[in-house]
């Protein structure tokens, strides 16, 4: 009993990791058909603007030696400025390609990024101690939680929260969701593109930062790729759950979680290796049986 | 209706121009290179000969439907490791590999057997994976191909007693010369233009143009793309063994996002949507990468030695997609094949009209 607890105290922690990033992602394709793969990058690059760039393996710190807040404050603001460089210089322009040459054109995005944090840091896996505090346990009546799951938990909840908050009951937030369901409609109902778009890429941002703050404090360690594997998983929880639908996408990120540490605890050994290949197979089969996702909007839809 | 500017020969130049040219181009590059090519020139002409194996591989399906794909690196690596197990290493494969049936684990087989099963075996694994992917159309295609991309690298990192995990294969026989390289350029060139001319190849385009009228003119998207994404599965086994016995080192890695970055930069600069488009674009990108990697190893002015810092390469390649895409969204070649000059393009007119009276 107390071992199904730890399990799904673990599933709803990773649940909530790719809930983040999946709700950015999704957040994006709604308004302008993009899936950004340079969200990895974002993720990346705001980890790494805590140390100072030198080819070092345990570099001394930039924004990370700075007290908590300015150290958050500090990466959210250089992740915004990255989202939003990004959406002016490379995405604007090609605002209205379809979604297979937008997706091709992020994945070259995000190359670019990450060479240039190889460039600028070297492509050595670095080592950084922030947060340490937080990784010890904390029990509840018998089941211990790590801190760092808490934290987690806690930053996806008050972020969750935000975003229905900011979705549901200011002008940017309903003129962002009638951008994602019809946004040649919402244009001309005079909903400014750029603006909405601008918005979404900021948000997008302030997730990841978040979304690095986390990882670093869960790892410890500075990896060019730590991005990527979280936003592969992530993407395909917005497969999952609905392209384009925000609930969906949270959703989906949960639905990854789970099935990820489930499989981990229920696998034979011998198979758990293999493990991702399973949640893969998983798109898979959702794009085969249900390829508009668990939730459906109206933009899934295609029209002829 | 007989025209007497017209011959034969001439009707066949015009119709297959683009092939011919980039056949002859191949073969007089070669030729140089034989001839007065160091060592070192030569690895750099195989180099470039089997990325265009690899991008004629994935544009055979890419080009003709449409479907961007991410994943076909993933019929290389099964070709390249079905080759490494059939041709290397006999003394460490028992240790190494023991979870290899005995058949591979205890026995080795010549080249070109192992390279015709290799690319059976990538084309079989194509057509499997087809039956289901290619059930889905747009989008969803292209990002399941993703998914097939990252199941294959899973699995294989991971299954230790038979691909030996992350770690390297090593000791294949290193057998490409310059003339094999060339030999499966051409092939995957010609199986390419073949294709896309072929009644097939043509229904296939149509639905790329727009796949609903397709539907309702009766074009099967189904067994078009299928058949297009096994071709382009064995081509791209074809390159899987070229490069394992290229380089005489296997490892799953080397078939991961890299890989399949540089050849859709490559396919994306040339332009996707024809044979010569993909061409032109691994010539391109293969130019600049080789270009910028020389000058992040030094260039000597003098007495200074200037040299740019390492990844810069990739960084202008990345930039370099990313204006095509901006302003040249159909690639270089604009999504058409080479043609003759004009000067005979009258008589490549007149062929067609004259063939399309006779019928």
């Amino acid at each position: 009993m107390q071992n199904l607890i730890q399990i799904i105290v673990d599933a709803v922690a990773l649940g909530s990791l790719y809930a983040l990033v999946s709700l950015s992602i999704g957040l994006v394709f709604g308004v302008m058909r993009l899936i950004n793969f340079a969200q990895a990058d974002y993720i990346t690059i705001g980890a790494y603007a805590l140390v100072v760039p030198t080819a070092s393996v345990s570099p001394a710190l930039l924004l990370g030696a700075l007290p908590f807040a300015f150290m958050a404050g500090g990466v959210v603001v250089v992740v915004v400025v990255l989202a939003l460089l990004t959406e002016r210089l490379a995405f604007r322009p090609m605002r209205g390609s379809d979604p297979a040459t937008l997706l091709v054109s992020s994945f070259a995005v995000s190359y670019f990024l990450q060479h240039l944090v190889m460039l600028i840091h070297s492509g050595r896996p670095k080592s950084v101690g922030i947060g340490n505090s937080l990784s010890a346990a904390v029990e509840f009546w018998g089941i211990r939680v790590p801190g760092t799951q808490l934290l987690t938990m806690g930053v996806a909840l008050v972020m969750l929260v935000a975003m229905v908050f900011f979705l549901k009951k200011t002008p940017m937030g309903i003129q962002m969701r009638a951008a994602a369901e019809n946004f040649q409609m919402a244009r001309l109902m005079g909903v400014k593109a750029n603006r909405v778009i601008a918005t979404a890429f900021a948000i997008s941002g302030i997730m990841a930062a978040a979304v690095s703050l986390l990882l670093v404090v869960q790892t410890g360690t500075l990896d060019i790729r730590m991005g990527l594997m979280p936003v592969i998983f992530a993407f395909f929880a917005t497969v999952i759950g609905g392209m384009g639908s925000l609930p969906g996408a949270a959703l989906g990120g949960f639905i990854v979680g789970f099935v990820t540490v489930g499989l981990q605890a229920f696998l034979p050994p011998d198979l758990r290796a293999f493990r991702d290949a399973f949640v893969f197979m998983l798109v898979i089969g959702f794009l085969l049986f249900r390829p508009q996702g668990l939730i459906v909007t109206s933009a899934a839809r295609e029209r002829v | 209706m007989s025209n007497a500017t017209t011959t034969p020969y001439q009707s066949f130049l015009s119709r297959h121009f683009a092939v011919l040219l980039i056949a002859a181009c191949l073969v007089f590059i070669v030729c140089l290179v034989h001839l007065f090519g160091s060592v070192m020139v030569q690895r750099v002409v195989i180099e470039a000969l089997i990325r265009i194996v690899i991008v004629v591989g994935i544009y055979i399906f890419t080009g003709n439907s449409g479907i961007i794909s991410f994943g076909s690196v993933t019929f290389m690596a099964i070709a390249a490791y079905a080759t490494g197990w059939q041709t290397c290493c006999e003394m460490l494969k028992p240790i190494t590999m023991s979870g290899l049936p005995s058949i591979l684990r205890d026995n080795s087989y010549p080249v070109y057997v192992s390279a015709l099963t290799s690319v059976s075996l990538a084309a079989l694994a194509a057509f499997v994976v087809g039956l289901i992917l290619m059930r889905l159309g747009g989008l969803a295609a292209s990002i399941s191909t993703l998914a097939i991309l990252f199941i294959l690298n899973v699995s294989y990192s991971n299954w230790e007693t038979v691909t030996m995990g992350t770690a390297s294969m090593v000791g294949l026989p290193t057998y490409i010369t310059p003339w094999i390289a060339l030999g499966a350029a051409l092939i995957a060139v010609v199986c390419a233009w073949v294709f896309q001319n072929s009644a097939r190849g043509i229904l296939l385009r149509a639905t790329r143009a727009d796949e609903v009228a397709a539907a309702a003119c009766g074009v099967s998207l189904y067994w078009s793309r299928l058949i297009a994404w096994t071709l382009s599965g064995a081509v791209m086994g074809l390159a899987g063994v070229l490069t394992a016995h290229f380089l005489g080192t296997v490892s799953i890695n080397s078939y991961f996002l890299n890989l399949t970055f540089l050849a859709l930069a490559m396919l994306v600069v040339g332009g996707m949507k024809s044979l010569s488009g993909a061409v032109v674009g691994v010539v391109v990108v293969s130019t600049i990468v080789d270009m910028f990697r020389r000058l992040e190893a030094g260039v000597s002015l003098g007495d200074t030695t200037l040299s740019l810092p390492a990844g810069t390469q990739e960084l202008v390649l990345a930039g370099v997609m990313i204006v095509i895409l901006m302003f040249r969204k159909d690639g270089l070649m604009g999504g058409k094949e080479f043609c003759l000059p004009k000067r005979w393009a009258a008589v490549r007119s007149e062929s067609v009209t004259s063939e399309r009276n006779a019928q």
